[in-house]
């Protein structure tokens, strides 16, 4: 318990927040390259992730690639990484890319096939084309779907994060590794908790833009809204 | 190959503490997730505040948690009992959901017509309500199973032993082929213990072999 109050201390303690590399800007860039990788994921996984799920083709592949990937030991593919192309910020990055990817392909995959066939059906006899079917009719009902799925592939990314400063010195990992070396706990359990602490803030602001999303998607129709939140389970699960 | 032949009892020892730091939090979280997933799906006044915090605790990254586990409950650091805290609390976060929806699932007149030919709560838990539970249950343990194996690697850089030793040591003594044996040795106990949990389910529930894929 005392080492719970040391580790308060230290993160109340100005001096750790006002220097050029103190934990205001750890905090930044732990974000800045989360952020990054997120970004990444969702330009290549919600297109094919669309995709598929518009066409129905490759539905095997996404639900093997999902399930294989929760058995990787992320720690393994970054230190793989990390020897392959060396000390720097490229093989973190990748590493955490292959564990956001699954998630935003399984949300992209899953909310657009949960769109009722019924309604794309309307709406291709009502003339629009395939395009404006995907952008206009399945895209907005699957958005509530599709940010869950880059929820937890931010959930993930901010957690592993910490673990890529085994490698390379960015983000809150850092002041956690630097603690566990010179066994100064209090560091190392202040920097915890700050990392602790911001995955639950991130978890909340997709909370909130999830149910945004959900209530844009079907104003009244509460029964629909249950069939998203059970596609949104299975994938989460 | 090489390598690995002349590690073999190493890697042979890192599988073993491997092993005894997964199956106790799958087990454990197992035991702990179906009566709070039982009283989950039971009161719609307890079901918000159960999943919505073990939600939430699915949320704290494990590296930390592994970290303020020890300072909460004074384990030493590199104990395997911070390791099994963490994991089976991990565990329960999924499990805790998996068990409410198992048990939801359960048809409401079925629960009815058992009451009525005379099962008491007691015996309508066991005989009814769980076998009924069970495949959505399984479907939920079997994503426990393979997250916890993959888990545990992460002690490794706290310096708690398992195949994740494979990755930390591999990488400061600069050996490939000790990070691939231990990606690919992580991979096959998470898909091993996996189909454990499938041939047991197969065993504890002989008439629901097709459902278990699902």
């Amino acid at each position: 318990m005392n080492l719970l109050i040391e580790a308060v201390q230290w993160l109340l303690d100005p001096a750790n927040w006002g220097e050029p590399n103190a934990l205001g800007m750890r905090i930044l860039e732990h974000l800045a390259f989360s952020g990054a990788v997120v970004l990444v994921a969702a330009a290549i996984g919600i297109p094919v992730g669309t995709l598929i799920g518009h066409t129905g083709r490759g539905r095997g592949a996404i639900i093997a690639i999902t399930s294989g990937a929760r058995a990787l030991p992320t720690l393994g593919l970054l230190t793989i990484f990390g020897l392959w192309l060396g000390i720097g910020l490229e093989a973190p990055f990748l590493a955490l890319l292959v564990l956001a990817l699954p998630p935003v392909l399984a949300g992209a995959y899953a909310g657009v096939e949960s769109v009722d066939r019924a309604t794309v059906g309307a709406a291709r006899a009502i003339g629009l084309t395939e395009r404006q079917i995907l952008t206009g009719v399945e895209l907005p009902l699957a958005a509530p779907v599709i940010v869950g799925g880059l929820r937890s592939a931010a959930l993930q990314v901010i957690s592993t994060a910490t673990l890529a400063a085994y490698i390379s010195d960015t983000g809150l990992g850092r002041p956690l590794f630097l603690g566990l070396k010179t066994q100064q706990y209090e560091m190392m359990l202040g920097a915890s908790i700050l990392v602790a602490l911001l995955a639950l803030i991130v978890e909340l602001c997709f909370q909130l833009v999830q149910s945004a999303a959900a209530r844009r998607a079907e104003p009244q129709n509460g029964r629909q809204h249950r069939a998203h939140s059970g596609a949104r389970e299975r994938i989460e699960a | 190959m090489n390598w690995l032949s002349q590690n073999l009892h190493i890697v042979g020892q890192l599988l073993a503490d491997h092993l005894f730091l997964s199956i106790p939090p799958i087990l454990l979280s197992l035991l702990i997730s179906v009566p709070l997933g039982r009283l989950a799906a039971g009161s719609p006044r307890l079901r918000t505040p159960l999943l919505t915090g073990t939600g939430l605790l699915y949320a704290i990254p494990s590296l930390p948690l592994f970290i303020i586990i020890p300072a909460l409950f004074g384990f030493s650091l590199r104990s395997p009992a911070t390791m099994i805290t963490a994991l089976t609390l991990y565990g329960c976060a999924l499990l805790v959901r998996g068990a409410a929806d198992a048990f939801s699932s359960v048809p409401q007149d079925v629960r009815l017509a058992a009451a009525a030919t005379g099962h008491s709560r007691w015996g309508l838990f066991w005989t009814v309500e769980l076998p009924l539970a069970g495949p959505v249950l399984l479907s939920s343990l079997r994503v426990v199973t393979v997250s916890t194996v993959s888990l545990v690697t992460v002690g490794a850089v706290i310096g708690i032993s398992s195949l994740g030793t494979l990755f930390t040591d591999g990488f400061q003594r600069n050996i490939d082929a000790s990070i691939v044996t231990g990606i690919v040795l992580t991979v096959v106990v998470a898909f091993a213990l996996d189909a454990l949990c499938v041939l047991a389910a197969r065993w504890a529930m002989p008439w629901q072999r097709a459902v278990s894929r699902a």
